[in-house]
């Protein structure tokens, strides 16, 4: 649950203007969609909010505070591919998070640490519809299975921001809508601020709070170097929605865990 | 259809691998014969039955003057030297290879000096290595590593590099430190293809070593085959390459079952 601020952001490699005048605030807790042409530096600003890439002009805020340079456990990700990791079992990508969190040296739980830490992410994954694939790879998983098992992975660490690039776009339809579902409900359970990136319009109508689209406004090709994106459209979407925490017991973020105090 | 589409049957395929070696062991027995015909004392082509004798001799009979089943020792001793020079090599690749690959201030001040040296002709290096080190064990290990290590450094960290970009960036948004990252993303990732470098590099291990233990040694399988050499004795120099090539090939499909088996995801990441 953080506030993300854009500060007048531009990107350049190079001469390349890619993004431009790039001025936002998101409020806590908010779903934002980002849309736009291949190519227009959707992925770019990902990025620079992830903290891999770094503005060439302006300044990111997160709650007032300038972004960290560099990737950190308030910011989870979801990217289309290679976001789980091929060496783990299912439980165990899901336990990652965690025992990286509390065990700094061998970054592996053992004895009941271990046990509490399981008990949440098969809970957990009972939740995203993967219960009874624990011991499996993920190669042996499908893509839509693979993605819910992804969402997990980062929401077992509690990240205040989820930032998730065009991460439903390889999926089939009729996957793609359950897994929606997935999605809203973890953004409902969670205090997740969700940024989502997809080339999907409907998509981003469908589950948002805000639509953004980038748009270069000058794209002849002489032109097309010297002129990045910009947000050309701004949505709210209406009747309005906000996150509302269902009458159950809500997903358990890492960040105030019992477990914390064991570390 | 078209010869990329023709695939034998298992059976066939059998048969097919065999076909090779039982034409070199024909072509050989017939050329031995033929030249045996003609000279009864001749040494290049001995008669199988010249070697199976050679053969019982040197492994099964003790040597006299050292008391020992010479074949034995030989393999003992050229085992002992490419063991711990390969354990060196791949404990030393590993680390440099992570440290490079994952790194980038090391790789800025190592990678260009691993590749210059893996250009430095290794055998060039054996006079030195004899000079500093003496002739003993520690010249031959030394040749082995020198031999092997700077390749499998390139490989590996380059096989680090190919490592997703996503996946690093993923490990970092779970809090992970470079430690961790190093620890429980990339080493459990790169132990399956530290095997296959292992693999490539096993030819030139026994390169280096046969050669290390021609110039300068008493013991091993490379001095043996030089030793008998002046004798022309080829019924025991034949039946050594054959050992030796079973030994190589012995442990390169250790190697292989070993990484089927301990690694059992890595297939279908390969396939990717
Ligand atoms: N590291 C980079 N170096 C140079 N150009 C880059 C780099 N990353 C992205 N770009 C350029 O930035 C533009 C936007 O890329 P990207 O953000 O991936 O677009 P999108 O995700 O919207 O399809 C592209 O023209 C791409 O070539
Ligand atoms: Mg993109």
């Amino acid at each position: 649950m953080s506030a993300i601020r854009f500060d007048d952001v531009w990107k350049e490699y190079g001469d390349h203007i890619v993004l431009e005048r790039i001025t936002l605030e998101v409020a806590p807790r908010a779903f934002l969609a980002l849309v736009g042409p291949s190519g227009c530096g959707k992925t770019t600003f990902l990025r620079m909010l992830l903290g891999e890439e770094r503005p060439t002009r302006g300044q990111i805020l997160i709650d007032g505070v300038p972004l960290q340079p560099e990737p950190d456990a308030d910011r989870g990700v979801v990217f289309q591919r290679y976001s789980v990791f091929p060496h783990l079992t299912v439980l165990q990508n899901v336990l990652l998070g965690r025992e990286l969190q509390h065990s700094k040296f061998l970054g592996r739980l053992f004895g009941a640490a271990k046990k509490a830490a399981t008990d949440e992410a098969m809970a957990l994954l009972a939740e995203v519809g993967l219960k009874g694939h624990e011991d499996k790879y993920p190669s042996a998983l499908s893509g839509g299975m693979q993605q819910r098992l992804a969402l997990a992975q980062a929401v077992m660490r509690g990240p205040k921001i989820l930032l998730l690039d065009e991460p439903f776009g390889a999926l089939d339809p009729g996957i793609r809508a359950d897994i929606h579902v997935l999605m809203k409900r973890l953004w409902n359970e969670t205090e997740l601020t969700v940024v989502m990136v997809t080339h999907d319009l409907s998509e981003a109508f469908r589950l948002a709070t805000r639509v953004i689209a980038f748009e270069r406004n000058r794209d002849r090709p002489e032109e097309r170097e010297r002129y990045g994106a910009t947000i050309s459209r701004d949505l709210e979407i209406y009747p309005r929605r906000t996150a509302q925490l269902r009458a159950v017991a809500p997903i358990r973020s890492g960040r105030d865990d019992p477990a914390e105090q064991g570390a | 259809m078209r010869l990329i589409n023709l695939r034998p049957s298992r059976q066939l395929a059998i048969y097919m691998a065999a076909l090779p070696f039982v034409l070199v062991a024909i072509g050989y027995v017939l050329g031995s014969e033929a030249r045996l015909a003609e000279n009864p004392n001749d040494k290049l082509l001995p008669a199988l039955s010249t070697m199976a004798q050679a053969v019982k001799q040197m492994a099964f009979q003790l040597d006299a003057r050292t008391g020992s089943y010479l074949m034995l020792s030989d393999t003992i001793a050229s085992l002992g030297r490419l063991l711990s020079a390969l354990a060196i090599s791949t404990a030393a690749a590993l680390v440099f290879g992570i440290v490079i690959g994952l790194l980038p201030a090391a790789n800025a001040m190592l990678g260009s000096f691993v590749s210059v040296t893996s250009m430095v002709p290794p055998l060039a290096l054996l006079p030195i290595l004899f000079i500093v080190m003496g002739l003993g064990e520690n010249s031959k290990i030394a040749l082995i590593v020198i031999g092997t290590l700077p390749g499998m450094i390139r490989d590996l960290s380059m096989r680090v590099l190919e490592l997703p970009r996503e996946q690093l960036i993923k490990a970092q948004t779970l809090g992970a430190s470079s430690w961790q990252i190093a620890l429980r993303v990339v080493l459990p990732q790169i132990l399956p293809r530290l095997i296959d470098s292992l693999r490539l590099q096993l030819g030139p291990a026994w390169l280096f070593l046969i050669a290390a233990e021609a110039i300068a040694s008493d013991s091993g399988l490379g001095y043996r085959i030089f030793l008998v050499r002046r004798y022309l004795a080829m019924d025991i120099i034949i039946p050594y390459v054959i050992w030796i090539t079973l030994l190589a090939f012995l442990m390169d499909f250790a190697l292989r079952l070993l990484q089927r088996k301990a690694f059992p995801w890595f297939a279908s990441v390969r396939a990717e």
